[in-house]
């Protein structure tokens, strides 16, 4: 059994009278410990899919399974449980809780799921010092660079051990130096925790920090290839 | 699932963060809960203080008073004919079932003399009776006896107004005072009462036997005659009845036919003043309503700001729902600040609501009685004013869509 199972999805909006595809028939499967990228030029149908896969949208038509789970089927927050155990979001421009310190950002998963105080912080002061944030617990966002909140937004996508990492552009608010450093830090979490990375991209260059490269255009899955790494 | 002390944390730091516009929502509950327990103060002391003017009056109490009689055709008013008697007093005492104590009352305004202190006051001429008939107890020393009333004997009971004024600290038991110039030996003194509903001081009086009222003081050409007859009734269920019986007897004894007026009156005081205290309690009642009026604005406040929130927080409530956050995680979220607005508002609203009362005492001169049911029902309908009020933001924000939510700007 694959981790992600996509059957013939489609997901159609409708804007007032006229029906957007946003999504045609799209089939997919991702195994366990993938490194997938999702490319394709913006209105292609990538994030209508990213949405799909993170639980955040349900498919017009179609199955998805997620770890054997039709996801289809289950409620608001049956779907608010899977995000919170399954998934790990790391967004473009972060999302991190404003006027909230880098350890209660981190902590939130586990808010939601319900874990007492103590734990939390224990775990949330791992999963920062993990991504290289040890000691900066306390600072805010609004006193953390760019690349650094990137990382508090990985710790948080960390922290509940989710088997999967969805990054939606996680470095297109970065210079290139620091993009890489985050890349990095995505590739060792793939390969050393085992952690399913599957990101959106528009850049060649870091779409090349994956082994595989799916590509969207006008809701269509036109191409799927392994990077052949030089 | 839901983490009750990190949700009230979040919270917190939420509304820290407008510190401004959080003191300003928090002003409209603060506002009403007030007003609401210093109106219901205000209310609860009125009908306090008519409360303790019935009781000072003594209970069950019924007031013959002569006249209304028609004279020729002319109409007089009440109380401008002698026409009761102390005969009339004993066979109302005997004859009627309802009543339980009886005492005739024939007063007037004399000098008082005490070594070379004098004072001038009301002395009544009266019987045993009227100390039960006005739930009078005695300071000090022994009431008059009936033996006193038929011998006429040179006694009386001072009222505290009139031991202040002659004899200051001592205790006048025993002392030989002038009345009229008449020597009266003091045999006790009088629990002080206070003022009487209409405010006069009824502790300047000074209690004779009737028989020496009318013989050695107050001379009337009508021997046995009274100017009023006090009539305590057995109950107040049967106050009424007690009324009618007196009427009846007395038109018997006065000869009075069917299509005669009565040259007599019966006032029920008791009734009254029970009427005046439903009506302060209305009162008391319609005043809180209007305060209450001014919580529910505060509410509707709490609400609108919350909504504000609301929209300028879809983000977060979008990222909080992305990691999570379930239905009811996002709605006791708001719900919970909505709470801790109207809760504290709450809370200083009775701090206001009490010294607002105790101003109110000392600038008007109203007495108010803060009860304790008004401080939780105001601090209760706070709270569920902030419960109200905030269901409907929380429910809006829950309903977010999740990727609408985290698009937001």
């Amino acid at each position: 059994m694959s981790l992600i199972e996509a059957h013939e999805i489609i997901k159609i909006y409708r804007l007032g009278d006229i029906e957007v595809h946003a999504l045609n028939l799209v089939s997919l499967s991702i195994e366990r410990g993938d490194f997938v990228a999702i490319m394709g030029p913006s209105g292609s149908g990538k994030s209508t899919f990213m949405n799909i896969l993170g639980c955040l949208d349900k498919p017009s038509d179609g199955r998805y399974l997620l770890e054997g789970i039709d996801v289809g089927g289950l409620d608001r927050d049956a779907l608010a449980g899977i995000r919170n155990k399954k998934i790990g979001f790391i967004f473009q421009g972060f999302n991190l809780l404003p006027r909230t310190s880098a350890i209660e950002n981190v902590e939130l998963p586990m808010l939601y799921d319900g874990m007492p105080s103590k734990e939390r912080k224990e775990h949330a002061l791992r999963a920062l010092k993990s991504v290289g944030l040890e000691g900066r617990g306390d600072h805010h966002p609004n006193q953390l660079s760019g690349g650094q909140q990137q990382r508090v937004a990985i710790a948080r996508a960390l922290v509940n051990n989710a088997p999967i990492i969805l990054a939606d552009e996680p470095t297109g608010n970065l210079d290139s130096k620091t993009s890489n450093e985050i890349m990095e830090l995505l590739t060792k979490l793939n390969e050393e925790s085992d952690i399913t990375v599957i990101l959106v991209t528009h850049e060649n260059d870091i779409a090349a920090y994956s082994r595989r490269i799916i590509r969207f255009l006008d809701g269509n899955l036109v191409s799927d290839e392994e990077v052949v790494k030089s | 699932m839901i983490n009750l002390p990190s949700t009230i944390r979040i919270s917190f730091r939420a509304l820290r963060v407008n510190k401004m516009r959080s003191a300003l929502t928090m002003l409209g509950i603060i506002i009403g809960v007030g007003a609401v327990i210093a109106m219901i103060a205000v209310g609860a002391g009125a009908s306090k203080r008519i409360a303790e003017q019935i009781s000072s009056m003594g209970s069950n109490l019924l007031m013959l008073l002569p006249g209304a009689t028609t004279s020729g055709g002319v109409r007089m008013g009440a109380g401008t004919q002698p026409t009761l008697t102390m005969g009339d007093a004993e066979a109302i005492l005997k004859e009627c079932p309802a009543v339980s104590d009886v005492a005739p009352v024939l007063n007037g305004v004399a000098q008082i003399v005490y070594g070379h202190q004098n004072w001038s006051t009301g002395v009544v001429g009266t019987t045993p009776g009227m100390l039960v008939v006005r739930d009078w107890p005695l300071a000090s020393g022994r009431p008059f006896t009936q033996q006193d009333v038929k011998s006429a004997t040179k006694v009386c009971l001072l009222g505290q107004t009139v031991v202040e004024n002659l004899f200051g600290d001592m205790d006048p038991v025993g002392h030989v005072i002038r009345i009229k110039k008449i020597p009266f030996t003091v045999v006790g003194v009088l629990a002080s009462k206070g003022q009487s509903p209409q405010g006069q001081d009824q502790d300047d009086t000074i209690y004779v036997p009737v028989t020496t009222a009318q013989k050695k003081l107050f001379g009337t050409t009508f021997p046995g005659m009274v100017r009023i007859i006090m009539v305590k009734g057995k109950s107040a269920d049967t106050l009424s009845v007690a009324e009618r019986q007196i009427t009846q007897l007395l038109k018997q004894r006065h000869r009075i036919g069917p299509k005669q007026d009565n040259d007599f009156t019966v006032r029920n005081l008791t009734q009254f003043m029970q009427t005046a205290e439903q009506s302060t309690k209305v009162m008391a009642l319609l005043l809180g309503a209007i305060a209450s009026v001014s919580l529910l604005v505060g509410g509707i406040g709490i609400m609108n700001i919350m909504l504000v929130s609301v929209t300028e927080r879809t983000r977060e409530i979008g990222i909080r729902m992305a990691i999570g956050a379930k239905t009811w995680d996002i709605r006791l979220q708001f719900i919970i600040e909505a709470l801790i607005l109207s809760l504290i508002g709450g809370f200083a609203g009775i701090i206001i609501g009490i010294s607002g009362s105790k101003i109110i005492t000392l600038l008007a001169g109203w007495s108010t009685v803060v009860s304790p049911f008004s401080i939780v029902i105001a601090f209760g309908f706070s709270g569920l004013v902030g419960i109200f009020f905030g269901f409907y933001p929380a429910y809006k924000a829950s309903l977010l869509d999740p990727i609408e939510a985290l698009r937001y700007e």
